[in-house]
């Protein structure tokens, strides 16, 4: 598969103290370690195992995943926001791999 | 005070009760609306000679948050695969160093409208040229690249892109060119051919028993104006031979190869069924 790609959608403006929707939607296979191929063999595991989002370097929101999430996983959450800056994703796979997201909001 | 509390409460369990005894959900009353911006209609009144009064989108047969998924872009999980699609269009390959993006430039304005026009009748080979073998020609004719492999992820991705490039576009086959009214006769013959151990035709789903649920499933007119689609069973985007290819497994018998004739006489026949309706590509079902 492609280098996973992730797409985020977090509102341009904001007024302080707004609560904001944000989404992130990552294109991952999300190989669970269950199926097997068509030789019977196991199709190792591979899936992203964390997912974490800071703004200006403040922990807003993350969560550990596991082998149920299906493909392309979807997390949508909120967050207040009080001043400007941005918000930066990351997502972790299995093998090491960190992909990351950077997105800014002006907060009047 | 007290009647309001009652009534609201009343009509929920009418409403459980009546849900819960009709095995039959007809589609719903919904409209689609992409983004809260772009209106896609999915009820047509049906063309001269179709069985059915009105066409209706499979989108009206999906659930709730299914249905959902496709009115937000950013949501819709086809649309990783456009995204994927737009890279391959820029991608150089094979000897003559050309990328889809060398002759065809910016595909949102050159593929506008075309997916559209697809399966359409191609003189040189012969035959009905679907989006898949209009790439692969251009691939080998053009790119002096290798013709994809069937349902490769790339050819998948560029498919979608390019038909996506038509969405809202009016699904129309064009039978007056070449032969290709035979092959819509023969696509016919097919689509009420029982085949399998449990000898079901696609007319015996998608015509007889939509609105009825075969075991989970939630059968519809089996219009194909979404193709290539991103089914959640799959969690992948479907092209529309290989659907095909599953519904004959489904009735347990051999699957035709991907592109055969059978198969190109089907897609004449079955995209001609879902005229009146737009291209809705990428289209989330289940």
């Amino acid at each position: 598969m492609a280098t996973p790609k992730p797409r985020v959608k977090v509102p341009a403006k904001a007024a302080k103290g707004e609560v904001v929707t944000i989404k992130t939607l990552i294109s991952h296979e999300m190989e669970s370690g269950q199926r097997k191929d068509k030789d019977g063999k196991t199709i190792p595991r591979q899936i992203i195992n964390k997912f974490t989002c800071t703004f200006n370097g403040q922990p807003v929101f993350w969560c550990d995943m596991a082998p149920a999430i299906s493909a392309n996983p979807y997390l949508e959450f909120t967050a207040k926001v009080m001043e400007s800056g941005t918000f930066t994703f990351t997502w972790l796979d299995d093998n090491g791999s960190v992909y990351t997201a950077e997105n800014k909001i002006a907060v009047e | 005070m007290k009647l309001k509390i009652v009534v609201p409460l009343a009509l929920g369990i009418l409403a459980t009760g009546l849900a819960a005894a009709g095995l039959r959900a007809d589609p719903v009353d919904d409209r689609l609306v992409i983004d809260g911006e772009r209106e896609i209609p999915t009820r047509a009144k049906a063309p001269e000679g179709h069985p059915f009064d009105e066409v209706v989108s499979g989108w009206l047969y999906r659930t709730e948050e299914t249905r959902a998924l496709q009115a937000d872009s950013f949501q819709n999980p086809g649309m990783l695969y456009v995204e994927r699609g737009a890279e391959v269009w820029n991608t150089v390959e094979g000897a003559a160093g050309k990328s889809c993006a060398s002759c065809h430039g910016d595909a949102a304005q050159s593929m506008k409208g075309v997916g559209a026009k697809y399966p359409k009748w191609n003189e040189a080979a012969g035959k009905p040229f679907n989006l898949e073998l209009q790439v692969d020609a251009c691939r080998k004719g053009n790119m002096q690249a290798e013709p994809y492999k069937f349902d490769s992820a790339d050819q998948k991705a560029v498919v979608t892109y390019i038909k996506h490039q038509s969405l809202g576009a009016p699904v129309g086959v064009d039978l007056a060119k070449g032969k290709m009214q035979s092959w819509w006769d023969r696509g016919k013959d097919l689509y009420y051919t029982r085949t399998g151990q449990l000898n079901l035709s696609c007319a015996s789903c998608h015509e007889q028993n939509n609105g009825k649920y075969i075991r989970a499933d939630h059968l519809s007119q089996g219009n194909v104006n979404g193709f290539p689609a991103y089914r959640l069973k799959d969690a992948n985007i479907v092209s529309l031979h290989g659907r095909l290819r599953g519904c004959v497994r489904d009735t347990r018998a051999e699957m035709p190869k991907g592109f055969s004739d059978e198969l190109m006489a089907l897609e004449v026949y079955v995209t001609w069924r879902s005229t009146g309706l737009v291209v809705e590509t990428p289209a989330v079902r289940h």
